[in-house]
């Protein structure tokens, strides 16, 4: 069985490819892509010997006019819940939300209860995974055990378990001693160390942004300085221990200030921001919308304009989208009380096509921070269109009109600002290894 | 003119015509507090939940007495012995509390907000008692009203705030209501209890009370929690009572006639002395009398006319 997409524009950053082609597909590999065929296709009736050739592969033709075809998309920072939060997303509810979003590839993080910080839950996380199948799922494993900030977890069996990176996210790791460590431990794995910078003692019990909006709302604020005082530790301690670091959610002007000057310099350092960052600003909190409060928080104009300038530019390298599904028990609350964070697999990449819109990035620098970087950062065998590699692909059609509605999400949980929004541009097909897990052609 | 809100959940959503007419409502209220028989059937009939989740004294007795003095029945359910210390969701309580159908919610909360998203879920009408640091409505209406009596009006003051700004409800609903009735407002602390962008409320910041206090005709002094000692505001209630603290001397700085104000609950010897509180500029006591006349007129407001009836 031979499929064969025709005729979409192909966008692959990794072979610096944009043009009109056909890719074919056999046995779950991209075989061969090649120049536009429909354009070349013959005038006269097909030979006798061609229709025996076509008959005995039995392609499938997609037609892909109008439409991207790109290296499946790749979330490296999701929270899939489960073990222990299974009301609010399962793994088998995070791939289909992930499907339908266009990402082949997500990573989830390790605030599961239990934490995953050792094999027996990776394991756990990646059997449960591949029952469910849809997108293939990188199990991020705890820095700290328990993610307690106190002592290291085991990398080393959390990697051979399948564990692609490591991070405490959502509990910052404080202890600069044990960040130090475990950016040189990690290294030795060839792990790469995802950092959640927040100064807690600085942020104390703020909520959201802090600011004019927060002092009009009587909330308690949180300044930049919470994250990018962080951000400026880790940066030092990966030029002092040569480890890789890479920051999560970036929402701060400052923050992305240093990493561009630690990236001039040549420390080890990659970044990812959120479409929250560049979408929204802390004005989404006015009329204390539990839907805005995330952590770190909506920040002001100035802050939504240096993200962007900060991924235009190069210095974000990966748009994650920071899934984070909670239902009406954690959102339905005063503001004070409401868990921090929204869900983003299904809105990701609608939000993010607007930065093509507005002129910020091009297609191929979109697709590279949704799919070519991530796979870059984590070394995993994805995010590349080239002959050999496993057909894990997205079609989107960068023109259709979309409108937000949380109800028609394929998460379990439906926390998002977005409802309503109305966007251009969405996933229209996913496929993993030859098999189409999402299709809205 | 006609009073149309369904709640009243901070001053910024009231126009300067409703403060107004909320002030002049109180006023022929004020009346019924000084009859022998203190009582009139207006609200006859009517039922007002207080619901109040942080301590208070004056606020719930000034509620309970204005609903009283108007004949209503009330029912007051504090957190600690309401189903929210079994786990239930606020959400949850004012869907119940809704369905006994009370006509009046009185809420105080710590979350900021928390009113306002009970008043999007329930028909009764909302009154804020206090949310978090975010309002306090009827008090700066209290305010606004012992002003008014002592001033004769509540346009081209200057009045002075002094105090944890940052942490105040009171200063944030002060600041709205005078600037918008024409005062002007300064406010003054040490810069750790002033909070960012201010400024944009309207209020002028100062870092001395001298300088606050200068020409002032209002000297609000607010209360200095002492639990904020853990959060680095300040280094001690000594060193907070020598820089901060109202004296004679910054007095003196004010205009002549200037009014000395307090919400309460004071702090003798800290934020003021005992000697200004009990002094003959001290109007602290007349704005305990005015919030029983402001929470009447509340009432009477919102719940009171025929207006209401026929809505439901």
């Amino acid at each position: 069985m031979r499929l064969i997409i025709r005729g979409g524009r192909v966008i692959d950053p990794a072979s610096n490819t944009n043009a009109v082609k056909d890719v074919i597909i056999e046995r779950g590999k991209i075989v061969e892509i090649k120049s536009d065929g429909s354009r070349g296709e013959p005038l006269c009736p097909p030979s006798f010997e061609d229709r025996k050739e076509q008959k005995k592969q039995k392609s499938t033709i997609m037609d892909a006019s109008g439409k991207w075809v790109v290296p499946g998309l790749i979330d490296m920072h999701t929270h899939l819940r489960e073990p222990g939060h299974e009301y609010k997303e399962t793994i088998k509810t995070g791939v289909l939300a992930a499907a339908a979003g266009g990402f082949t590839t997500i990573c989830c993080m390790p605030n599961t209860d239990p934490v995953n910080d050792n094999r027996s839950i990776t394991d756990y996380i990646l059997k449960k995974a591949k029952e469910a199948s849809r997108a293939r799922v990188y199990p991020v494993g705890a820095i700290s055990k328990g993610l307690k900030g106190e002592s290291l977890a085991e990398f080393g069996e959390l990697k051979e378990a399948g564990a692609i990176a490591v991070s405490d996210d959502g509990h910052p790791v404080m202890n600069s001693q044990l960040m130090r460590r475990a950016l040189e431990y990690a290294r030795g794995f060839g792990l790469i160390v995802i950092s959640h910078c927040e100064d807690l003692y600085l942020a104390g019990k703020g909520v959201m942004n802090e600011g004019v909006i927060a002092t009009r709302l009587g909330l308690r604020g949180i300044p930049n300085a919470v994250e990018a005082g962080m951000v400026a530790r880790d940066i030092l301690l990966a030029e002092l221990t040569g480890g890789r670091l890479h920051i999560a959610h970036v929402s701060a002007e400052d923050s992305v200030r240093y990493i561009r000057e630690a990236k001039k310099r040549g420390v080890p350092v990659t970044a990812e921001t959120a479409p929250h960052y560049f979408s929204l600003t802390e004005e989404a909190v006015l009329d204390y919308d539990t839907n805005a409060k995330m952590n770190p928080p909506l920040r002001t104009k100035e802050d939504v304009a240096a993200i962007r300038e900060g991924l235009r530019d190069g210095t974000i390298d990966v748009i994650a989208s920071d899934h984070a599904p909670h239902s009406s028990l954690e959102k339905e609350l005063e503001f004070d009380a409401a868990a921090n964070g929204i869900v983003g697999l299904e809105t990701s990449l609608s939000l993010s096509l607007k930065l093509v819109q507005d002129g910020i990035l091009d297609p191929m620098t979109l697709i590279a921070k949704m799919s070519t970087n991530p796979a870059r950062i984590l070394g995993i065998p994805a995010g590349r269109l080239t002959p050999g590699a496993s057909a894990d692909l997205t079609i989107i059609d960068p023109e259709i009109p979309r409108t937000i509605d949380i109800h028609s999400f394929k998460s379990k949980s439906c926390n998002s600002p977005f409802d309503g929004w109305h966007l251009q541009g969405k996933s229209v097909l996913t496929m993993v290894e030859g098999s189409i897990v999402f299709e809205e052609m | 003119m006609d009073f149309v809100r369904k709640d009243i959940l901070g001053v910024e959503e009231l126009t300067g015509a409703e403060i107004e007419l909320i002030l002049d409502t109180a006023d022929s209220m004020k009346e019924i507090s000084h009859r022998d028989i203190k009582k009139v059937p207006t609200l006859r009939g009517k039922t007002i939940v207080y619901f109040f989740h942080e301590p208070s004294t004056r606020t719930i007795a000034s509620f309970e007495i204005a609903a009283k003095r108007l004949s209503a029945d009330t029912v007051s359910i504090s957190a600690s012995t309401s189903s929210i210390v079994k786990g239930e969701t606020l959400i949850d309580t004012s869907k119940n509390l809704e369905a006994m159908r009370p006509d009046v919610i009185v809420i105080r909360h710590q979350a900021s907000g928390a009113p306002h998203m009970i008043a999007k879920r329930v028909r009764a009408s909302v009154i804020n008692a206090g949310d978090g640091m975010h309002a306090h409505p009827t008090q700066a209406l209290l305010d606004m009203m012992t002003v008014r009596e002592k001033k004769g009006t509540l346009s081209g003051l200057r009045i002075a705030i002094v105090g944890d700004i940052a942490h105040s409800r009171v200063a944030r609903s002060n600041i709205i209501g005078f600037t918008k009735m024409g005062s002007s407002v300064v406010v003054a602390g040490p810069p750790t209890m002033i909070p960012t962008g201010i400024e944009s409320m309207g209020a002028k910041v100062v870092y001395s009370i001298e300088d606050a206090a200068r020409d002032a005709d209002v000297i609000m002094m607010l209360r200095i929690q002492k639990e904020r000692l853990g959060d680095f505001l300040f280094p001690s209630d000594r060193e907070y009572a020598n820089f901060f603290g109202l004296t004679h001397e910054a007095v003196s700085k004010a205009r002549k006639d200037a009014l000395i104000m307090h919400p309460g609950p004071i702090n003798r010897g800290v934020e003021i002395p005992p000697e200004i509180a009990d002094g003959p500029q001290s109007v602290i006591l007349d704005q305990v009398e005015n919030g029983v006349a402001v929470r009447m007129a509340l009432l009477y407001l919102l719940i009171g006319g025929s207006r209401h009836a026929s809505d439901n």
